[in-house]
């Protein structure tokens, strides 16, 4: 009974879930590190992270999943903007946005041939086979992690071979993308300045798999 | 502007921009030197090496207009362009050469971001080819660096030095200042190149250097203001870096607030002005720390809440709320949550609070403050000041020296018992008058940051005051004040013990006194040994004369006091403690 109090008491603030944080810079050599040291320093490990171009030329995106408190969270995104070369971070739950995850299985191709129900499994799983050899076939798969996990198990029974998946990639679902906020942000104070966008909005299941 | 547009043809001003003001070739390192020059840099401090020749070999030219003081000890370089940067104003800039040079920066490095100072540091590097290969005195300055900087930047082409050291500048002294690190490879210190005239740099894309202030939010911390019975505010070293020393006096005084000081604060008003109440944290005043926990609003201003200050957070001022005046978005609810943030410039931020606050006095709760102070100074501050003993006590020179000073002297401190009882009791009149090294706790610091103030305000009296622990592990840089014939005084506060962790092990270590007995040399004999008059003294009688000998001397003086051995400073507000669990004793 108290325990059930004290977790009525939590507020969300001391709970840890996922969180995806975007961030804007400019393209410079070291960047990554001064980012990846805000992290280590206080010992948060990253769940997955990802950087590449952004919509808006020179500017780069990076993708980091971390498991932390909202609160955490706050204040590691504000360290970050406070960086000189950093344009803009945000963070979101996973419900906030449209992410996924790519993986690759390497599966030996006799087994396969042998084995009709393999192929059946990873069509129904969404996988499609992206090299054919004698010796082995590589699938590949996209999806939320339980997705790319899931065909894991499916295929430890027929002889993985080999497993890789990528760091996550993840749209902001109410963002215009920011090239309109460039110039936004060239003058004006970050915070108040998230826009709806309805169609992502509502896009929401056409674009999960 | 339009009309000036409409003489001329948009092509030829298109043209004119591009055309450099003065083209000619010029080397990288005498493109750095004229970088330099056009920024207003008037001193160097620096160590040559290996690595960056080519940068000393230009600026052997450069005498008449670039002031280098060769340091003994890159760490020592440092340090003194962080007590220039402290009591100037400016950036401080230090040169180093490659590996170990540059290595030996790292701590002062440290201790400039910590404390928000600004400074640009330039370091030799190998050439780009020898990059990656562990060529001699190699090492990777830019990684190394990158956790105590606020930015860094390696150059390996010339053409990038302008624009690089353009934005050096910008970045270490715009919105909270700190420490910028540029090192630049061999090849491009001596690769020609087409220059094209300097610009100073103005604007980053990716770089707010001030968030913008948004008056709702100052008229909602005025509000709160307005309606407290018992407001307090705590002030830092924001408040001497906006340069707002005026804006924030007129904004107490308006107010009729009480107001204590963090260590990096001190001195942005008169130490003496009726509205300053003390300092706060482990070793601060009585009163600021216990009613803390007693204030209905708490106004933050320009400081960051170190753990030093608030003691125990989730006991530390439950019952107040909260307004936050800060440059930087990131210290907003990091360690405090913030009832108001007043996001901004505090030059800008206070004189609109200011505005709209209700001029009062708050006589009643400002006496509280003053009855804790008398059972401070009963307790504690008279036995320091006025011993009866037969050793000297720390508290009392710093009161005699008060008398001699009129607190219009640059008081620069190391770390220690020394630094706590200076900042308690030194009388500051002016700002930037207070050099300490307060986030880090660097000891060390004192002396180099002395010979640096010096050279930042050199028309003011400088006094290093210094442990006799920290003192020996920089002293080198007597040699610098011997080569340089710079005028600090010096006064070290012999305890014959590492003072500040003996106290520590006396109180929750059960007096197990492990490796804080430290000797000393005969600290005169070393200072005349670099040409430097100096006295021991150890007897109350000759103190307020040897003093001002110190003072009247022109040049250096080294003062060695001998004081009492095992001296606590208090009050004490041990750690892991509430604010308002200080201790008196
Ligand atoms: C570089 C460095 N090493 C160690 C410490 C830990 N420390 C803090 S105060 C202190 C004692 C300082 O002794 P001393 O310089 O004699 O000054 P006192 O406390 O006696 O005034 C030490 C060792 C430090 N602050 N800095």
């Amino acid at each position: 009974m108290a325990e059930e109090l004290n977790l009525l008491k939590m507020s969300n603030q001391d709970i840890k879930e996922e969180f995806n944080i975007t961030v804007y810079t400019e393209n410079q050599i070291g960047l990554l590190n001064r980012i990846a040291i805000i992290f280590t320093r206080r010992k948060i490990n990253f769940d997955s992270l990802n950087t590449s171009p952004s919509e808006v030329d020179r500017i780069h995106r990076f993708n980091i999943v971390i498991t932390e408190t909202e609160d955490v969270v706050r204040k590691l995104c504000r360290q970050i903007e406070k960086q000189v070369e950093v344009l803009k971070v945000y963070y979101h739950t996973n419900e906030d946005v449209i992410w996924q995850e790519m993986a690759l299985y390497k599966v030996s191709t006799d087994v396969i041939a042998e084995k009709v129900s393999v192929e059946r499994l990873l069509r129904e799983n969404g996988a499609r086979a992206v090299v054919i050899r004698k010796d082995y076939t590589v699938f590949e798969t996209t999806g939320h992690r339980e997705e790319t996990d899931n065909l894991i198990s499916i295929l430890q029974p027929y002889g993985l071979i080999e497993f890789v998946r990528s760091a996550r990639v993840a749209i902001i679902k109410d963002s215009e993308g920011f090239n309109a906020k460039l110039r936004e942000f060239e003058r004006l104070e970050p915070g108040e300045d998230v826009i709806e966008n309805e169609f992502l909005n509502d896009g929401d299941k056409v674009f999960t798999m | 502007m339009e009309a000036v547009q409409e003489t001329t043809s948009t092509k030829d001003i298109a043209e004119i921009a591009k055309e450099p003001v003065e083209a000619k070739e010029l080397t990288g390192s005498e493109a750095l030197l004229e970088a330099l020059v056009i920024e207003g840099v008037d001193t160097i401090f620096g160590y040559p090496g290996g690595a960056i020749m080519p940068i000393y070999d230009a600026l052997f030219d450069y005498g008449d207009k670039l002031n280098h003081i060769l340091v003994r000890h890159e760490q020592g370089g440092i340090h003194a362009g962080q007590g220039y940067a402290r009591t100037s104003g400016k950036v401080g800039v230090v040169f180093a050469t490659s590996g170990p040079g540059a290595t030996n920066l790292v701590t002062g490095l440290a201790d400039a971001q910590i404390d928000s100072t600004p400074l640009v540091c330039i370091t030799g590097q190998v050439f780009a080819h020898l990059l990656g290969t562990d060529a001699f005195q190699e090492t990777d300055v830019i990684n190394i660096t990158t956790p105590v900087t606020k930015w860094n930047y390696q150059v390996t082409d010339a053409n990038e030095i302008p624009e690089v050291i353009a934005k050096a500048f910008y970045i270490a002294r715009s919105g909270r200042p700190g420490p910028v690190l540029v090192d630049i490879t061999k090849n491009a210190q001596v690769q020609k190149f087409n220059y094209k005239g300097y610009t100073p740099c103005n604007h980053i894309r990716s770089y707010r250097p001030k968030p913008i202030v948004r008056a709702k939010y100052v008229q909602q911390a005025a509000e709160l203001i307005n309606q407290a019975k018992k407001p307090f505010v705590i002030w830092g070293q924001g408040v001497i870096l906006g340069g707002a020393e005026q804006e924030f006096k007129t904004f107490i005084e308006k107010s009729g607030i009480p107001s204590a000081w963090t260590i990096l604060g001190a001195g942005a008003i008169p130490t003496d002005h009726p509205l300053s109440v003390g300092m706060l944290g482990m070793h601060g005043n009585y009163g600021p720390n216990v009613l803390t926990n007693e204030c209905d609003v708490l106004i933050a201003i320009g400081m960051r809440f170190d753990d030093r200050v608030t003691g125990r957070l989730d006991k530390y001022a439950k019952q107040a709320k909260v307004v936050h005046l800060d440059i930087d978005p990131a210290e907003i609810d990091k360690n405090v949550k913030t009832t108001v943030p007043v996001w901004g410039d505090c030059k800008e931020t206070l004189p609109m609070l200011t505005e709209l606050v209700e001029q009062k006095t708050h006589t009643e709760w400002l006496n509280k403050f003053h009855d804790y102070m008398q059972q401070e100074v009963d307790t504690v501050i008279h036995t320091e000041l006025n011993p009866t003993t037969p050793e000297l006590t720390m508290g009392e020179v710093i009161r005699e020296l008060n008398e001699l000073t009129h607190g219009d002297a640059v008081i620069v401190t190391d770390v220690g018992q020394h630094q706590m009882v200076a900042c308690r009791y030194a009388q500051l009149n002016k700002t930037r008058s207070n050099i300490t090294s307060g986030g880090l706790g660097t000891m060390g610091f004192a002396l180099p940051a002395a010979i640096g103030a010096k050279f930042g305000a050199k028309d003011r009296d400088v006094i290093a005051i210094i442990g006799d622990g920290g003192f020996q592990m920089t002293l080198q840089e007597l040699g610098t004040i011997m080569q340089t014939g710079i005028d600090v005084k010096i006064i070290i506060l012999n305890n014959h013990f590492l003072g500040m962790v003996r106290q520590w092990q006396e109180l929750f270590n059960r007096r197990r006194y492990s490796f804080v007995d430290i000797d000393s040399p005969d600290f005169v004999k070393l200072a005349s040994a670099y040409g430097i008059p100096g006295k021991l003294i150890a007897d109350r009688a000759e103190l307020p004369a040897v003093l001002k000998e110190m003072m009247d001397t022109k040049g250096s003086f080294l003062l060695e006091v001998s004081v009492t051995k095992e001296n606590n400073v208090f009050p004490m507000v041990p750690q892991g403690c509430s604010v308002a669990e200080i201790r008196l004793k």
